[in-house]
């Protein structure tokens, strides 16, 4: 019940917080909006020791029940975990963002994006039903499309909104078509239902296809290679957005789908090669291109993109457990898991920590180019100290968490050479090793590039000093549980981490067989020397990087991934146009005759081929002759109507028609619709005539001979359609007649006239809707009639 | 009879169809309020023709026809008579921005 209400209340909030905005116009929205998050995450701390003991917690609601949806929270180690980092970052972001956007933005639109950004991503980690993790996985890139294109004056803002939303919806779809086959093999949209299922399922020929869909969707989320293209673009955001969306929650939402899905898939040992072979390719992708970024935001997206990379391709290697089957030499690989899991937290802080540091720096100096940044350490003695935290713990240096986190993945790659893999295990340790010292590299441009060096090129416009004090406060926190978490792991490994185990390993070991202790030494082992010698060339390589820095041109802009995007969403463009024109021409007379083909095709073609067909002259009512001639008039009179020189002889001759039609009305014993027929006639064909006077005479159709055969057959075969199938029409006699009920009308509601009391009793409704239309008409014909354009009222005023 | 009215609004189709096709604007809206014709025409048709007296209870003594679809066509003929003075006025408004009456030639302009 409660993690229902922490996904509502948000989105409640979402709504009342822009009207609190009309009201309040001198405070910064921002404070209300703390309350939120902050709610939250005290409301998820009271869950933690009740889930380190091994609880979970379920509740369901029956959404659509006759197609077996169901709205059920689940709420376990991993969903906790994440719960906290989205409420938890969440609150500290906001808190920034309130010294970071001033007043004059539109702030409603943005905290109202934000919050609909957390119940999304919140409804992403409590939901179990498939298909309503689907439908907030997708919300939450739309929001995050919204808040990248917050500053949407900003056409490179506008192109990185759209980037990310076709990058991440279409992995979303093919996630989605992933989990409808995991439906249809297991019959279940439950996730945990289906765990305890699958292992049956392991042959069935949906179950590959099934498992690549839906890492498609992870991996696009969690900007993958090759799907990475579209993180460093969605930094046109604004900073606190990239801190809390494209670093700490949303691109970890493919993280968790992994986690989520290891005990459905990894039975499998394809799922092992797949998620840790694409981690360590984004790894040392990201790492590699983050050291040629000239913007702080842009090598930060990089190291986000790598670091993401690095926890995939520990939750890859966690997984062979799966394969290995758990006893207590394959324990070793659920750390692995455990490595995953702590990183992503230790990521969390740190990169949280870093980004908002680039705010202030963006925000006090006006600048985030490496090339122009440098001596701000005097200036800006606290960023600096924050940064340095940040970047040194992301570069795996100890004394902070990220030293933990890389150790522990130095050992997962090292363990890997215990499987039977012969060169490949090596690959997984050299990769894992060049990719941190690329790491190391970055990190040091960071600090270095920004606060060491001199001021000469920085804007002389202002002058710069350290960040207002509220601006401080988030990161600073951010970077105090950087360091808290590295003196002591255990009690955050114990009390939030161990749970996760249950979640990613579920019926495998216990909380306390699975929660490795985490110690900072453990003696001289090879992992360490990894670390120093990382250290080491990571020095040298900073050092000489201007000698080596050629390497970034090596690669052709044609054969960049970003080059190939552009290309088919240009190519998507021109095609759909040229298509499009092909039909779409303007053409009045070409639309009507696409719509008369499709008449044609599907109700004359199911006719012809039902063969309905069927025709009786002998229930005819008797003919009269003046009747005959009647309609020899009207028919001849509706023939010249195509001939008609003049268009007032046209219009008489439609008058002639529409008397016809009265008196077949009195023929047919229907007098009021001949009054009304008389009435309506009189005034339309009045309606021409006044119109003609504003309109040129009619000329005499020059059209192509061709184009008038084909008006003619389409004319014809119209005619044709309707007048066989009336006859069949008039043939069938399944539906009997409902007149009866009506003959009644004076019982029922005291008229005589029948036709006057369906109209104003039987079917009042109808009549006033009816009114409702008349009405609707003559507002437009008054309005067309008033109003004048532009070039109309200029041409008047010049005159 | 019935034949014979179907027959005849066969006619009224193709006609209201062929004007329809046209350039003309008038033609074309001649072509709607035939083509209203017919339909009206086609339910009363449709619907059993000459099998009893005038739907008036307390003055004939019946059996009746059947009133249903003279409600409908009564229904449909002001709306269409609504509809025909609506497109007339657009036709009007039409000739005066474009100084045509030929739907050929009014063309938006590109991303207006």
């Amino acid at each position: 019940m409660i993690t229902k209400l922490m996904i509502i209340i948000p989105l409640i909030a979402a709504i009342i917080v822009p009207l609190l905005h009309k009201r309040f116009k001198t405070i910064h929205i921002g404070w209300f909006v703390l309350i939120i998050p902050t709610i939250l995450f005290v409301m998820l701390l009271r869950f933690i020791p009740l889930i380190s003991s091994g609880r979970t917690f379920t509740h369901t609601w029956d959404w659509i029940p006759s197609y077996n949806i169901s709205f059920t929270t689940y709420l376990d180690g991993l969903s906790l975990l994440f719960a906290l980092l989205i409420t938890g970052i969440g609150s500290l972001v906001v808190l920034y963002s309130i010294f970071y956007l001033s007043k004059k933005e539109s702030l409603h639109k943005f905290y109202c994006y934000l919050l609909l950004f957390m119940t999304a991503m919140l409804g992403v980690v409590f939901s179990d039903h498939l298909l309503v993790l689907y439908f907030f996985w997708e919300f939450t890139s739309v929001s995050s499309f919204l808040l990248i294109a917050f500053w949407h004056h900003r056409k490179a803002s506008r192109r990185g909104a759209q980037k990310s939303m076709l990058i991440t919806v279409s992995g979303g779809v093919a996630m989605l078509i992933g989990f409808l086959m995991v439906a249809e093999m297991t019959d279940s949209f439950s996730i945990r239902e289906i765990i305890s299922i699958m292992p049956t399922e392991l042959d069935h020929r949906l179950f590959m296809p099934a498992m690549i869909f839906i890492l498609l969707g992870a991996f696009t989320k969690s900007a993958q290679f090759p799907f990475h293209i579209w993180l460093p673009d969605a930094m046109e955001a604004p900073t606190p957005v990239s801190a809390y969306l494209h670093s700490a929650t949303m691109v970890k939402a493919g993280i968790y789908l992994v986690a989520r899905f290891t005990p459905i898939f990894a039975m499998n040992m394809n799922w092992f090669w797949i998620v840790s072979i694409v981690g360590l390719i984004t790894l040392f992708w990201g790492s590699f291109n983050a050291g040629k970024q000239k913007d702080l935001k842009a090598l930060l997206a990089f190291s986000t993109v790598s670091q993401l990379g690095l926890i995939m391709s520990l939750l890859g290697i966690g997984s062979i457990v799966y394969v290995l089957g758990y006893s207590a030499e394959t324990a070793i690989y659920t750390q692995a898991g455990f490595a995953a899991i702590f990183h992503l937290m230790n990521h969390a802080t740190f990169k949280g920590a870093l980004f908002m540091t680039v705010g202030i720096i963006d925000h006090e100096v006006g600048s985030r180019d490496i090339r122009r940044l440098g001596g701000l350490m005097r200036v800006m003695p606290i960023t600096f100290t924050i940064a340095s935290i940040g970047s040194m713990s992301m570069a795996g240096l100890p004394f902070f968490n990220g030293f933990l986190s890389k150790e522990m993945f130095f050992e997962a790659t090292l363990a890997i050479r215990h499987l039977d893999l012969h060169y490949a295990a090596s690959l997984f340790v050299v990769v894992a090793w060049v990719a941190s010292v690329l790491t190391f590299v970055y990190c040091a441009i960071f600090v270095a590039q920004t606060f060491f060096g001199t001021r000469d090129l920085l804007p002389k416009d202002r002058v710069i000093h350290e960040a207002p004090k509220g601006m401080l406060i988030a990161p600073s926190i951010l970077a105090i549980l950087v360091v808290l978490i590295f003196i002591f792991p255990n009690f955050f490994g114990k009390y939030i981490l161990g749970s996760t185990m249950l979640s990613i390993y579920p019926n495998m070991g216990s909380i306390q067989e699975m929660t490795p202790t985490i110690s900072a030494w453990h003696g001289f082992n090879t992992a360490l020397i990894m670390t120093i010698g990382v250290i080491i060339l990571g020095s040298i390589l900073y050092a000489t990087r201007k000698k080596w820095s050629g390497i970034y041109g090596v690669l052709p802009e044609k054969m960049t991934f970003n080059y190939l995007y552009d290309l088919i969403v240009e190519e998507i463009q021109i095609v759909g146009k040229f298509v499009t024109d092909l039909y779409m021409t303007g053409s009045l007379r070409h639309y009507l005759i696409y719509i008369y083909l499709f008449i044609f095709l599907v109700v004359g073609g199911y006719f012809v081929k039902s063969n309905s067909f069927a025709i009786d002259f002998s229930q005819n009512a008797p003919v009269e002759w003046y009747e005959i001639i009647l309609m020899i008039v009207m028919a001849l009179a509706a023939v010249f109507i195509i001939f008609a020189k003049l268009r007032l002889t046209a219009v008489v001759l439609n008058g002639v028609i529409g008397l016809g039609v009265a008196i077949f009305f009195v023929l047919f014993r229907a007098p009021d619709l001949a009054l009304t027929q008389l009435v309506v006639e009189s005034v339309t064909t009045v309606l021409f005539l006044l119109c003609f006077s504003y309109l040129p005479e009619w000329k005499v159709e020059k059209s192509a001979k061709i184009t008038k055969l084909i008006n003619a057959v389409i004319a014809i075969g119209a005619g044709v359609l309707v007048v066989v199938i009336s006859f069949t029409v008039l043939e069938y006699s399944e539906f009997k007649t409902i007149s009866g009920f009506f003959e009644n009308a004076y019982e029922l509601v005291g008229g005589a006239n029948i036709v006057n009391a369906i109209l104003g009793d039987f079917r009042a409704f109808d009549t006033m809707l009816e009114v409702v239309v008349l009405l609707t008409a003559g507002l437009g014909v008054y309005i067309l009639i008033k109003s004048k354009s532009k070039k109309e009222r200029n041409n008047h005023e010049n005159k | 009879m019935e034949t014979l009215m179907v027959l005849l609004i066969g006619i009224f189709v193709s006609v209201a169809t062929y004007l329809l096709l046209s350039k003309n604007i008038i033609r074309i809206i001649i072509g709607t309020a035939l083509l209203s014709h017919a339909v009206h025409l086609l339910i009363l048709t449709i619907g059993e023709v000459k099998k009893g007296d005038v739907p008036l209870l307390k003055e004939k003594p019946g059996p009746y026809t059947d009133a249903l679809p003279q409600a409908l066509i009564l229904t449909a003929i002001v709306i269409s008579f609504a509809v025909t003075a609506f497109v007339l006025v657009l036709a009007y408004r039409a000739y005066a921005k474009n100084g045509t009456d030929d739907v050929e030639e009014m063309r938006g302009d590109e991303l207006e």
